[in-house]
């Protein structure tokens, strides 16, 4: 079994109709694996349901308010914080989708608040968060050294009374990574939400995300990753996207992130033998919520460090973390 | 997964799925008088999973997760699967459940009225409200207290008690051999042992009461009840809470509701029996 239940369901929410009791459990386990059990109760709100389905789904509602609600004060004093720079703040991901009422941020769960700072204005960034409460997650001279020079965000901070982490990025993809994507093009067509607040342009929205899914990390929470993409793209003309993914050097990445998310959530598409790899990576849950097929999620935890960097480093850099006591999951 | 059980406890229901049939047989022969899940929509799966590839029958060792589960829970022998799967029930209740305000607190009803007692691990709630089960008052749980939003009634979790060291042998006396499962030995917490609640508290599970009385027992100290502040009971309370938080504005309406309409006592004692006698004569008392 894998989680094409769970991608029906929220592509055609009338197709849940013909579940039975162990579809609808497995439904539940696999939303809540993948983080999507928020986002599924927004797409299930308006169909008939088991009675059974009514409270789990009415919790996931409650759930999702509260981290929306959570995620827009936590921008809200970051904003403050950061006031005196002169500086707007710039959100990504989530926090940007709730702030802004879009569709992928209905339901969404939101974890880090993660904001885009022009790079020179980071250790200004940094020295105002610390003023404010904010302090560092990570003590390890290493983890700090290797987030200064080679990543593209400063190491993760949390607040101390709040417990909420922030994630201060300079650009959309790591150092190592073989994209540049253009920064400052980013932060130039941002568009205001509030006074106080701005996201990334629709393209750069779509570009940014891609380049999450496809070009670092190793998919995991993906699925959700795509819902968003397809919800973002009802925002875009398909020629401005390709032309600002090209721009960023992501144009393979967002024309994949396209396939998949029209093959899994829309209408379908053609799909290649590499868009068939990742589908089956993403799709890896079963209807206990485990996750399945371990060698391939292996590979794509190989390769997200392979992205990230080249041999050398990458070898070098495994070597510390063994050495470290660190083991892949 | 291999093997997989249905349960039932107040308003919550379960899917346990295990590696291995020891674990469930377990609760199958524990759970036997419980209303059937089987066939029902569940509000949480559980997973007994082996911790790693081999320890399914290599020094078999259990890793407890869910729908909700903590990344650094420390693995269980196989021989404590009994504990695992209660474990597991516990941690979905403890970070899943949104429908009422949980409290960590042990509970008993009388005359349609509740008793609450809550502390740390240690205090005696447990082994109070288990001998008070056993002793003409309705066992409502153990563990949780479940706290209607709307209403203020409390509703019965009684899943099983869990007898920890020295109380074994206390209710070991009161109740018959039959209700009590295999002693675990040698676990996190000492010995352990599982009693299932009389039969009134299993058929009457969906019975609410009203809370009449709140109680911070605490074990081993010189017999002495002593009044405590709301200000002091509200703090205790959102500690004793793991969902007050998530609640929101709802969790605070209901929990400030309970602090105001409930009588507190602080109450030391050096034995059950001294403590119940305690217990009955406060309850006699309040207004």
């Amino acid at each position: 079994m894998n989680a094409l239940p769970l991608v029906r369901a929220l592509r055609e929410p009338a197709s849940a109709a013909t579940l039975d009791v162990p579809g609808w459990n497995a439904l539940i386990a696999m939303a809540r694996a993948e983080r999507l059990i928020g986002t599924l109760a927004f797409r299930l709100a308006d169909q008939p349901l088991p009675p059974a389905m009514q409270p789990i789904l009415a919790d996931a509602r409650i759930d999702a308010e509260r981290e929306s609600r959570q995620a827009l004060w936590e921008a809200d004093r970051a904003a403050e914080a950061i006031k005196p720079l002169g500086l707007p703040l710039l959100l990504l991901k989530g926090t940007a989708y709730a702030a802004a009422g879009l569709k992928a941020g209905e339901g969404r769960f939101i974890g880090d608040l993660d904001i885009l700072v022009p790079r020179a204005s980071m250790p200004a960034v940094e020295r105002s968060l610390l003023d404010a409460g904010w302090e560092w997650v990570k003590s390890d001279p290493y983890d700090d050294a290797y987030y200064r020079q080679w990543m593209h965000e400063l190491p993760p901070l949390i607040h101390s009374s709040r417990d909420r982490m922030i994630d201060v990025h300079h650009t959309i993809l790591p150092l190592t990574a073989r994209q540049r994507p253009d920064a400052e093009a980013i932060m130039a067509e941002a568009v205001p939400i509030t006074g106080q607040l701005s996201m990334l342009s629709a393209e750069d929205r779509i570009c940014h995300a891609a380049a999450h899914l496809l070009a670092d990390g190793d998919l995991a929470g993906g699925l959700r990753n795509l819902w968003d993409i397809h919800c973002l793209l009802k925002d875009v003309d398909a020629e401005g996207l390709e032309e600002r993914a090209r721009r960023h050097g992501l144009l393979p990445h967002v024309r994949q992130a396209r396939r998949l998310a029209e093959a899994l959530y829309g209408a379908g598409a053609r799909l290649t033998p590499w868009d068939r790899l990742v589908r089956a990576r993403l799709l890896a849950r079963d209807g206990w919520g485990r996750e399945t097929h371990k060698l391939l999620r292996f590979g794509f935890y190989l390769r997200s460090h392979w992205l990230r960097m080249p041999p050398a480093m990458l070898a070098r850099h495994l070597w510390t973390k063994w050495r470290k006591g660190h083991r892949p999951a | 997964m291999r093997h997989s059980l249905f349960l039932k406890i107040g308003p919550a229901t379960f899917r346990i799925g295990s590696a291995w049939r020891q674990p469930l047989d377990h609760l199958k022969t524990l759970y036997a008088d419980y209303p059937a899940a089987d066939g029902g929509i569940t509000d949480f799966t559980v997973r007994l999973e082996p911790s790693a590839f081999l320890r399914r029958w290599v020094r078999p060792s259990i890793f407890i997760t869910g729908d909700h589960g903590l990344a650094d829970a420390a693995p269980m022998s196989l021989d404590h699967g009994l504990l695992a799967a209660e474990m597991g029930m516990n941690l979905q209740m403890a970070l899943g459940w949104r429908r009422h305000l949980l409290l960590h607190a042990s509970s008993v009803e009388k005359d349609g009225r509740a008793l609450v007692m809550t502390g740390e691990s240690g205090s005696g709630k447990s082994t109070l409200a288990a001998q008070l089960g056993e002793r003409g008052w309705r066992l409502m749980g153990d563990e949780f207290a479940l706290l209607d939003l709307l209403t203020g009634e409390l509703l019965p979790f009684p899943r099983l008690v869990s007898l920890k060291n020295g109380a074994i042998g206390v209710l070991a006396a009161e109740a018959p051999s039959a209700r009590l499962g295999p002693l675990l030995t040698g676990t996190a917490k000492g010995d352990i042992c599982h009693l299932v609640p009389r039969a009134d508290a299993i058929v009457r599970m969906g019975e609410r009461a009203r809370p009449s009385m709140l109680l911070f027992p605490r074990f081993g100290h010189e017999a002495a009840v002593r009044p405590v502040g709301q200000g002091e009971v509200f703090m205790r309370l959102t500690q004793a809470s793991t969902n007050y938080v998530a609640l929101g504005e709802p969790g605070f309406a209901a929990l400030t509701r309970f602090v105001q309409a409930v009588p507190s006592h602080a109450l030391d004692f050096r034995s059950g029996e001294e403590a119940i006698d305690m217990v009955e004569r406060l309850w006699a008392m309040r207004e």
